[in-house]
């Protein structure tokens, strides 16, 4: 992947495939550090399918819930010195308090650090193919913050769809503008 | 600012407008949106016919939506056109620029962009 957002698009499939009813995707930048967290209430997994997400070789060709993705977004943090951390609670286990919460560490100033990239078109992607769910977007950086939370959005549309056209455009210049103000 | 207030407007022309959605998806525009899709640029791909579509005033003739692998990844980014009772056609490496002349010549003039489907590719 040649940006960050695009993990993160990626990454956030696999919430929305696990039936999440809420994908928190943080950003929290330091100074040399980069921390990526996608937090979902979805299924969940077992700790079997847990212990092989970061295997490529590792299929679920049946339920799909993973493949390359993780891999690929280890292998973008490891190889700026950094790590990804996967913790999950599965739906048979932990009726109350499911989900899953994928967390990676990148190293800005390492010379492989891919860039974030466009992330406002990522968000917008993840809402465009997935209106039914929630989205929780929240970027943090020299003691900025740049955030979308659709649920807020959705109170106000009244049943309008959240990919309706108009509004995926409210949303891109919401965000293009939180961004502006924030430089 | 983009405020509340104007999303509020937006849902109040929408709600007027939702009952005339008749025939609303006559044709189906779907994005390969899997690792090797997002990988090879399926992202702009996607953006750029949602807002193409919309532009060209098409979008309550034609949905654009994203689906998982279509089992070629290595012509992503694959767009499917499907359209009832017509064979469904497939675009292979697509780019924006491709998308954008899909949307003018196909699914507003009717005309398949055979140099961009899988069979043309080849």
């Amino acid at each position: 992947m040649k940006e960050i957002s695009l993990n993160i698009l990626d990454i956030a499939e696999n919430s929305v495939k696990a039936k999440a009813t809420l994908v928190e995707i943080t950003v929290t930048e330091t100074a040399y550090t980069l921390t990526l967290t996608v937090k979902d209430d979805g299924t969940g997994m077992t700790k079997d399918v847990l212990l092989s997400v970061t295997n490529p070789f590792y299929t679920t060709r049946t339920t799909r819930k993973v493949g390359m993705g993780i891999p690929l977004l280890q292998f973008a943090a490891e190889q700026t010195g950094g790590n990804i951390k996967i913790e999950s609670k599965h739906f048979s286990e932990y009726p109350d308090e499911h989900g899953t919460t994928v967390t990676a560490l990148f190293y800005k100033n390492h010379i492989d650090f891919t860039p974030l990239g466009d992330v406002i078109s990522s968000v917008t992607t993840l809402i465009q193919g997935h209106p039914e769910t929630d989205f929780l977007y929240k970027h943090s950086f020299s003691d900025k913050t740049v955030m979308l939370d659709t649920r807020e959005i959705r109170a106000v549309l009244e049943g309008v769809p959240l990919d309706t056209f108009e509004v995926l455009i409210w949303i891109r210049d919401n965000l293009r503008e939180q961004y502006d103000e924030n430089q | 600012m983009k405020s509340l207030a104007e999303l509020q407007a937006i849902k109040d022309r929408m709600k007027s407008k939702v009952a005339l959605r008749e025939g609303y998806g006559e044709i189906r525009v779907v994005v390969g949106m899997a690792t090797c899709g997002i990988a090879a640029g399926a992202r702009p791909v996607l953006n750029t016919l949602v807002e193409e579509v919309n532009n060209a005033g098409l979008y309550e003739k034609v949905s654009v939506s994203q689906t998982g692998c279509i089992g070629f990844c290595q012509l992503e980014p694959i767009v499917e056109v499907i359209e009832a009772g017509k064979e469904k056609v497939t675009y292979v490496k697509m780019t924006p620029e491709k998308a954008k002349e899909v949307v003018e010549k196909h699914l507003k003039g009717g005309k398949v962009v055979t140099e961009y489907t899988v069979a043309g590719a080849n």
